[in-house]
């Protein structure tokens, strides 16, 4: 272990130090600079596309005890052990743990860990060579590859009995039966239908099923010729909602019956968009409101105010936080994954349906090892639990 | 319709008014309620209590004028709380709407205990993309904002010397109103880099969070102004949210007092109903 | 055509999102940022749609005197001076943007947030009804998770927080993950049929 403290270029502070060093075998190691940190180690990232280096170490015995003296550690790289140590930066006392960031892949580095106490420095032995090099599969991951493999494979699995013919059982889903109920209520009423997609962009999966789900819907709408008012609060959510809608009515040959006008951009702003459509709700008075997609604080908003105009209102959403108040004021909710299962149920269409299957049959897989997992957990074996945590490293 | 079904219909309006009045007069008058301090609130507290001074906070605004009332008094005591115990800070925005904000509050509290702007804390200011900010700050901070909310260059700041990735903040604290916001700071900061994530959010968003917080991927979670109370009650001293405790108070308790009497009517008018079958 | 070409984007780009959490290699978790950014490009690109969109269909409504048609013409004033007042003079305090931002936008958006504690005691008031053991049962944690998040239900029973974080933490937990479990292989699931073309409703392709 190599110890020696390294002074600020101040004249006094050399001084000081000069005379700390040379009174230090009469006053004990403090004087001299605070204990070394011990069991360095640097290893190349795991799990990374390379350029970076993991430095590890025990921090010094004065750090948090002792003399308390450690201010923080002094990280310093060189391509030779013996020399050329340049410094990177320090870290606070109480870290131990640093990530450099900054090497050449295939190039060999040593480091140095030095304890310092703002004015002196204890440095540690060089560790390396290392070297940093980039990982073609993250090892942290292997149990989420698992999980998609046999996911993905049930649901194509399925998918394909489906192809071949064979009839799928899909359980009633009360909220879409009444969607035909909704529409046929609106046109009876000579009422528009409102359908709010959420207040997310198109990135947000929840909005892409909110969009699949107006397909539907403005199939329905077209037949009964019913007008359907889309408001969005995202630009390219608008641009696709028209071109849904627009191929809806040209599916059950409707094209004419088309509006591009009805399906406008409100505004990105949450409540800005909240107060537009409950303008729409309460001057349009729609007989049917649909809410499916992504919704956050505006969702009682809206659907207090449908609620107070009369009309039938059907929500989905996967935000677990707004469920409690779609169930609230709605007559009809899509809990989380019916809001995805729903295009597929309206569609009737085997291949969807089949994937539902594969869903479901990957639900029972979870569940099992869920319980697998409690019971072990239970008994103090934590192996599954641990193994099924995903490694952040 | 019988008085009793006419009192379970009870005006909107009648209601409205009612828990306006419940709003204001504690507002005006206040009662002074005690705050007790939860698990959720004192662990974040904790999480920081236990970070060394010269330790890096980043913080995330993301909320909008709308929920400042509930999330600027967290933002404002957090910022104090690491002002107070020698952290740096370093803001930055997920929302448009969020920097001015969080702005202020970091300026507000850095007054109070002598920090300066460029070399105790810095606000980057706003970067849309959501997800793909926190990835790409993940790997390199200054490539990301290479300008503060003002446009100058972060550079020449001194509390950015040493400040190139995710490795170098010690704690991540978001502060938000939904999306962008705590989820995606989880999947990214604490799932793909192991960073310790601490979150304020809205009182309707919080139950969502709790499994996070419950499976250790959240130090700590502040849930809409009462989180907010507990904080300014650990930090000692009585801010907006304290004060607003005694109307939200009034509220919650005119809340349960509707719903016990609406089924009270509801369960005299089942059995009279029941009756006159009989 | 119209229809095969997104199609092999979005299976393309569908692929590369899932291979690239699994290989932290090059070229992979560029191009994921890459996709990542050229959404945002797009999106940004989109609201010139959206602002069209909105000019549009108000400068129609203004020039055929349809009702209401003068708060269309506050709407575009609104949108005209937010606009060019920001891109003009920048958002820095003192300017006419910050003014409008902390005394319209901020007062506005919070009256319309606050709406919600009037409609969570309406909504309430009238759903929260014990017609069954459940919906009892609902409605008895519901009121001490209430009472437990604020002062008032310490002074009226110095054990409500205890009873009321028990609740949040065991039963809201369960009943939290159960539906994100759900949600997440509803998630894989309708992923799975958006990248493998299953589904192209969204993209205008229907049937």
């Amino acid at each position: 272990m190599r110890r020696y403290g390294r002074r600020a270029p101040y004249a006094t502070e050399f001084i000081i130090g000069i005379l700390l060093l040379g009174t230090s075998a009469v006053q004990g190691e403090a004087l001299s600079g605070p204990a070394p940190v011990t069991q360095v180690v640097a290893i190349d990232k795991p799990n990374d596309s390379g350029g970076s280096v993991l430095i590890r170490w025990k921090r010094s015995a004065d750090d948090g005890a002792g003399m308390m003296s450690v201010k923080g550690y002094e990280i310093l790289r060189s391509v030779e052990r013996e020399k050329g140590y340049e410094h990177l930066t320090v870290v606070p006392a109480g870290v131990e743990e640093y990530v450099d960031n900054t090497t050449v892949d295939g190039t060999s580095y040593f480091y140095i860990i030095g304890a310092t106490d703002g004015v002196h420095r204890t440095d540690s032995d060089p560790v390396g060579p290392v070297m940093s090099s980039a990982q073609w599969f993250h090892q942290g991951r292997l149990n989420m590859l698992i999980a998609t493999v046999l996911l993905s494979g049930l649901v194509l699995w399925f998918i394909n009995r489906a192809k071949k013919g064979k009839k799928l059982y899909i359980r009633p889903i009360a909220g879409l039966q009444a969607v035909d109920e909704a529409v046929g209520r609106a046109t009876e009423m000579g009422r528009p239908v409102l359908y709010v997609p959420g207040i997310q962009d198109m990135d947000n999966i929840q909005t892409i099923a909110g969009i699949v789900i107006l397909g539907r819907v403005a199939e329905r709408t077209a037949q009964y010729g019913t007008p359907l008012i889309v408001p969005t609060s995202r630009s390219l959510v608008m641009t696709a909602a028209q071109e849904t809608v627009k191929e809806a009515y040209l599916n059950v040959g409707r094209p004419d019956a088309y509006n591009p006008d009805l399906i406008r951009y409100l505004t990105d702003d949450q409540f800005g968009y909240a107060a537009g459509v409950d303008g729409m709700m309460v001057r349009e008075k729609p007989a049917a409101i649909f809410y499916m997609g992504a919704f956050y604080a505006e969702s009682l908003i809206l659907a207090e105010t449908g609620h107070s105009t009369g009309a039938i209102q059907i929500a989905g959403t996967a935000m677990p936080a707004q469920l409690p108040f779609f169930v609230t004021a709605c007559d009809y909710t899509l809990i989380g994954e019916e809001l995805f299962a729903a295009s597929a149920y309206l569609s009737k269409e085997p291949l969807l349906l089949g994937s539902l299957k594969g869903q479901d049959w990957g639900k029972a897989i979870f569940i099992a090892i869920l319980l697998l997992g409690s019971i072990l957990a239970s008994f103090g074996h934590y192996f599954l639990s641990d193994w099924l945590t995903t490694g952040s490293l | 319709m019988s008085i009793f079904e006419r009192l379970t219909r009870i005006d909107r309006r009648i209601i409205f008014c009612t828990v306006a009045l419940a709003v204001i007069i504690p507002l005006l008058r206040p009662i002074g309620f005690p705050v007790s301090v939860s698990p959720s609130v004192k662990k974040l507290y904790d999480a920081i209590e236990a970070l060394p001074p010269g330790s890096r906070v980043l913080m995330s605004f993301d909320y909008d004028p709308s929920t400042m009332p509930e999330v600027y008094p967290m933002n404002f005591s957090i910022a104090k709380h690491c002002f107070k115990r020698g952290l740096k800070v370093y803001g930055m925005a997920l929302w448009a709407t969020g920097v001015s904000l969080g702005q202020d509050a970091l300026e507000k509290a850095a007054k109070q205990y002598d920090k300066a702007y460029g070399v105790d804390y810095i606000n980057l200011g706003f970067k849309a993309g959501g997800i793909v900010v926190i990835s790409a700050m993940a790997e390199n901070v200054v490539e990301t904002f290479p300008e503060d909310y003002a446009g100058r260059s972060v550079g020449q700041f001194p509390v950015m010397k040493g400040v190139r990735n995710f490795d170098d903040f010690d704690l991540i604290v978001d502060f938000s109103a939904g999306d962008p916001g705590v989820i995606q700071w989880i999947m990214i900061a604490y799932g793909r880099y192991g960073k310790k994530v601490g979150a304020g959010c809205t009182a309707v968003s919080a139950p969502a969070f709790y499994p996070y917080l419950n499976a250790g991927q959240l130090v700590g979670l502040l849930g809409g102004m009462k989180g907010a109370a507990e904080y300014e009650k650990l930090m000692d001293y009585m801010g907006t949210a304290t004060a607003g405790m005694d109307a939200q108070s009034v509220v919650h308790a005119l809340i349960v007092f509707y719903v016990l009497f609406g089924n009270a009517m509801y369960l005299v008018e089942r059995r009279r109903s029941r009756r006159n079958r009989l | 055509m119209r229809h095969q070409i997104p199609l092999i984007i979005t299976f393309v780009a569908g692929i590369t999102m899932i291979v690239q959490y699994f290989v932290p290699h090059e070229p992979f978790a560029a191009l994921s940022q890459q996709f990542r950014i050229w959404f945002l490009i797009i999106a940004t690109f989109a609201m010139i749609l959206g602002v069209g969109n909105i000019i549009k269909i108000h400068v129609e409504r203004i020039s055929r005197a349809r009702p209401g048609w003068g708060y269309s013409v506050i709407l575009l004033a609104g949108l005209a001076t937010t606009a060019i007042s920001g891109i003009g003079w920048g958002i820095q305090p003192g300017t006419i943007f910050f003014y409008l931002f902390w005394n319209l936008l901020i007062p506005l958006g919070s009256t319309m947030f606050a709406l919600l504690a009037f409609f969570i005691t309406s909504a309430a008031y009238r759903a929260f009804r014990a017609r069954t053991a459940e919906a009892t049962l609902l409605l008895a944690a519901a009121i001490i998770v209430m009472l437990s998040r604020v002062p008032v239900g310490t002074y009226l029973w110095d054990r409500f927080p205890i009873v009321g974080n028990w609740i949040m933490d065991y039963p809201n937990t369960a009943g939290q993950r159960a539906i994100m479990i759900g949600i997440a292989l509803g998630v894989v699931s309708a992923s799975l049929r958006i990248i493998l073309g299953i589904e192209r409703t969204y993209m205008g392709a229907g049937k």
